[in-house]
């Protein structure tokens, strides 16, 4: 009983707050600002507490399996609901139903929790469907716009054939191995046509949910039809939570297919590099530019998977903290902007320094962090990952990611170019941010500095693995 | 001598920079800070030749060292030679004369200031640094700032010009950080330079790994055909973003090619030396051609620039020890007199209002001190002797006549003839400018101002102390040079 406690502690902790939302629902109720209020700080007190009490084990026969690397890689996702709770505070307070949406948003967070711990394939099913449909729900939570409703579809209808593809590749694994725990398939894998293609359906559900090309067609319009809080949830900490189940489900679980998926990875990684870059420079829209930009980030993040080694782990942890802090101050700033003037294009910003100088900075800082540049810490996460990638020696994969991150920067400058540098008769007016997301925004710009400078924070996850 | 000093004055002055209250602040704000940059690098001068003098012969002094990403072997890592501190010389020359001339800035001086010093900042870490890690990262942070030093403070075409030196110079950053990445794992997990230089690198890795990094440093330091950045970013920048871009940016190339490049790849240096040579006496007789061309006084200064970098490159691929002292001479003296042809230059359009060469004529009359400075900068630029730009070429054509083949005496008599074009090009720009009859419109123009006039003395001061004497710099940059080429004569 007490083993059960300390290593569900983080899961149970957002179910208590789940059922805290449900019954202050039922009950009298709660104006949205100190509702708000009051989850903030319940969230600040679960990122604190995640970092407490962290232990290894296991429980219900290996269902379930919990270390310090994965309770970090939960912290960090505690952290993104945290910061998104902050940074989108000025459309949380205005929607109708604030608690359910909390109760959708904590449900997937739930669901990601046991994938990233599940250690057995039907348990990995489970948690990704309960990590997936409240997202469908919540992509349909402005309420008056046609298409949010349309990206709600797209999303359910996509990821219900993902689920699909998934649930034959589990059961195609299960009549090759006879196995679907994870701690017994590495036995048992023996690279065999059949496994081969047992996994490459498996490979195939991850890559829709992390929109890898050729998966990612759903990703623009879902991203660009969703309130902003719901696209970066999904950006960041959708993506991020897969990323890790899938980089220990290659590493620890297929391990004996390595040659297999570091081909495919190589493959896909350029492909995703490649056709994010390309689809991102011609966009106007702000959420769909941040759509295809947040694809080709994940093409980076396979550069660092193909790594195979300690050291590939601790980059993609690295580089998704600093993504979090990065993405998330980027779109709160697009939020800010739409939600107070109601302009979503790039050619709006033009002249945007002249009026808004804070909120400009910002996202400069954040978008210099997405294309890598120092002293931000987006430069050495994206440098730690490719040297991940480049330590088995294919040099030119990694010439092509470098060449990729300069086709990046092209579109980033573009933003940058159109708040500094280009006249416009009517900039966007003077915007007073909430004191809440001011802080918030201020926080992530710190982090987005020093996560980079302070090395121990690579230091410290490297010494978790 | 505490090296960190070098990083840390730039950055306090730059946040100071940002956190003061109005545009007269900023200026002394910067104005005390690059004083004391320039007052450091004095005192790394004098610290360093009394260790010397004092019989120290570690090739790196000053050493710091302090881990940081302990996992992929990083550490923080400064010391100097003689080539570094020459170059963090130049490099305080240039930024305080740099401030100096922005004085009139009015649009968002306190961010121009700011993003100018980081852009120093930048400089100095890359010419201290030890680990190629680090120097990577210096090299990247003066990028951005000259995007958007270009960007917002630019004329002309500037939007372009700035997407295109950005997007060159990341790519050429790129292929050096492939080239990094190669060395660390073809040489036992290692980012020290030192360390790396004392690694015997097979010659089949270094085949792949020299170009890489070569054409990416080269890019920065306009190796054609990479050069097309040149122009375009140097006319639409402001003054002082030419004048760092010119005298500092582009010696981040030089050095990187002589000190990563070179140093740790002598057999790859040696494979490819033909090309090396083959190239840069192109960039050298073709930026000669070009500038004879051009009427714009921005673009002459731009193209000729091409022209006097082909020389730095051209000492380093001849590979002798003459030839390479000769090329960071070069380095130095073309980093003092280009940034002063770009003041000068902005001095004139700053009160005429045009850069055209044709439009301008006898303005000896109206502004004896800035033309006088055009002058000197000119003789120096073609080389006449009591001039730093004698020294350096004239060093170079000796390193490179050791040679006694064929092909690279012809090399050589290619560069030197780029020597009379040069000749032509700037005597005209400045006889057109300066002599003749006077527009009227042109007659109550006034001459420089104190900021003008510090800054120019303080230019014309170091390419005198190097015309005049080089003897001094010589000294300090042979030794470092010799230890380079130890290693390239070591391979035979």
């Amino acid at each position: 009983m007490n083993e059960f406690l300390t290593l569900m502690k983080s899961e149970l902790v957002i179910t208590f707050i789940i059922f805290l939302l449900l019954f202050i629902k039922i009950g009298k109720g709660m104006k949205n600002e100190s509702l708000l209020s009051l989850l903030q700080v319940l969230l600040l007190l679960n990122f604190i507490a995640g970092f407490f009490f962290n232990k290894t084990g296991s429980l219900f026969g290996d269902m379930f399996h919990t270390s310090l690397l994965i309770a970090f890689q939960k912290n960090i996702l505690n952290l993104g609901v945290y910061l998104i709770s902050l940074l989108c505070a000025d459309w949380l307070k205005k929607t109708v139903h604030l608690s359910e949406f909390f109760m959708l948003m904590l449900s997937a967070l739930l669901g990601m929790f046991f994938m990233i711990s599940s250690g057995n394939l039907l348990m990995f099913f489970l948690s990704l469907e309960l990590a997936s449909i409240p997202v469908a729900a919540m992509a349909n939570f402005d309420l008056d716009k046609k298409r949010s409703s349309e990206g709600a579809m797209k999303m359910i209808l996509s990821s219900a054939f993902s689920s699909g593809i998934l649930l034959f590749g589990i059961s195609l694994i299960y009549g090759a191995t006879g196995t679907i725990s994870f701690a017994e398939l590495p036995q048992q894998l023996d690279g065999s046509a059949f496994q081969i293609l047992a996994f490459v359906f498996l490979f195939a559900a991850f890559a829709f949910k992390l929109s890898i090309v050729p998966f990612h067609l759903w990703t623009a319009d879902v991203y660009e039809g969703s309130p902003i809080a719901t696209t970066s949830f999904l950006s960041v900490i959708s993506k991020g939570s897969i990323a890790f189940v899938f980089i220990s489900a290659l590493y620890n679980v297929f391990q004996p297919m390595y040659e297999v998926w570091y081909t495919m990875l190589v493959i896909l990684a350029i492909a995703t590099m490649v056709i994010g870059n390309l689809f991102a420079l011609r966009q106007q829209n702000i959420k769909r530019f941040l759509a295809f930009s947040s694809i080709a980030q994940v093409g980076f993040i396979l550069v660092g998977m193909s790594g195979n080694d300690k050291a590939a782990i601790t980059s993609v942890v690295y580089f998704i903290l600093i993504y979090v802090f990065s993405n998330l101050a980027a779109f709160a700033v697009a939020s800010v902007i739409t939600e107070k003037s109601g302009k979503e294009n790039v050619d709006d910003y033009k002249g945007l320094y002249k009026t808004n100088p804070f909120l400009s900075w910002i996202l400069t800082l954040a978008l210099f962090s997405l294309a890598g540049i120092p002293p931000t810490a987006g430069f050495f996460g994206k440098l730690f990952l490719l040297s991940a990638g480049a330590s088995k020696g294919t040099y030119w994969f990694i010439a092509i990611a470098a060449l990729n991150m300069i086709i990046s920067l092209y579109y980033y400058l573009r933003v940058v170019r159109a708040m500094f540098m280009d006249k416009n008769e009517q900039p966007i007016e003077k915007i007073n941010t909430n004191p809440v997301t001011k802080f918030a925004l201020i926080l992530c710009a710190a982090a987005i500095v020093l996560i980079g400078l302070l090395s121990w924070v690579y230091d410290y996850i490297n010494s978790l693995i | 001598m505490n090296l960190l000093l070098l990083i840390i004055i730039p950055l306090v002055t730059a946040v100071a920079a940002l956190l003061s209250r109005n545009k007269q602040q900023v200026r002394w704000i910067s104005f005390a800070g690059s004083v004391a940059q320039l007052v450091l690098a004095f005192m790394l001068l004098f610290a360093f030749r009394n260790e010397r003098a004092a019989g120290n012969t570690a090739q790196m002094l000053f050493e710091q060292s302090y881990s940081i990403f302990p996992a992929w072997h990083i550490n923080f890592h400064l010391g100097v030679d003689g080539i570094s501190v020459a170059m963090v010389l130049l490099t305080a020359f240039v930024v305080i004369a740099g401030v100096l001339v922005s004085w009139n800035i009015e649009k968002m001086t306190k961010e121009f200031y700011f993003l100018l010093i980081l852009l120093a900042l930048g400089a100095y870490g890359f010419f201290i640094s030890l680990d190629l890690f680090v120097l990577f990262f210096f090299l990247e942070i003066a990028v951005i700032p000259k995007y958007l030093l270009i960007g917002i403070w630019g004329s002309g075409k500037k939007e372009y010009s700035a997407n295109k030196l950005a997007l060159m110079l990341m790519g050429g950053s790129a292929l050096v950080l492939v080239g990094i990445l190669g060395l660390y794992f073809s040489s036992g997990h290692s980012f020290d330079l030192l360390s790396l230089s004392k690694v015997n690198i097979p010659i089949e890795t270094q085949r792949i790994i020299f170009p890489l990094l070569f054409v990416g440093f080269g890019v920065f330091t306009a190796l054609f055909p990479l050069h097309t950045w040149v122009p375009d970013g140097h006319s639409s920048a402001p003054t002082a973003g030419s004048m760092f871009l010119a005298g500092i940016s582009m010696k981040l190339g030089g050095y990187g090619c002589l000190r990563v490049a070179t140093y740790i790849m002598p057999e790859g240096a040696k494979e490819y030396s033909t090309i090396i040579i083959v190239l840069a006496s192109i960039a050298i007789l073709y930026g000669a051609f070009a500038t004879m061309m051009q009427k714009d006084l921005k673009y002459i200064n731009a193209y000729s620039s091409v022209s006097h970098c082909g020389f730095v490159l051209l000492g380093i691929g001849m590979l002798t020890k003459t030839a390479m002292t000769g090329a960071v001479m070069q380095m130095v003296s073309h980093g003092l007199m280009t940034a002063l042809f770009f003041a000068v230059i902005g001095m004139i359009y700053d009160r005429t209002h045009t850069r055209q060469v044709s439009e301008m004529g006898g303005l000896m009359k109206v502004m004896p001190f800035i033309t006088t400075v055009f002058f000197i900068v000119g003789l120096c630029s073609l080389g006449l002797p009591g001039l730093s730009g004698f020294v350096a070429e004239m060093t170079i054509f000796m390193g490179s006549w050791e040679h006694v083949d064929a092909f690279h005496r012809i090399a050589t008599i290619a560069a030197c003839m780029s020597i009379v074009v040069t000749a032509v090009y700037i005597l005209r720009a400045i006889g057109q400018t300066a002599m003749g009859p006077i527009k009227e419109n042109f007659l109550q123009l006034g001459d420089a101002t104190w900021n003008e006039k510090l800054a120019a003395v303080i230019l014309v001061a170091g390419i005198l102390a190097i015309g005049i004497a080089p003897g001094w710099l010589n000294d300090l940059l042979r030794p470092g040079a010799e230890i380079i080429m130890q290693k390239v004569s070591a391979i035979k």
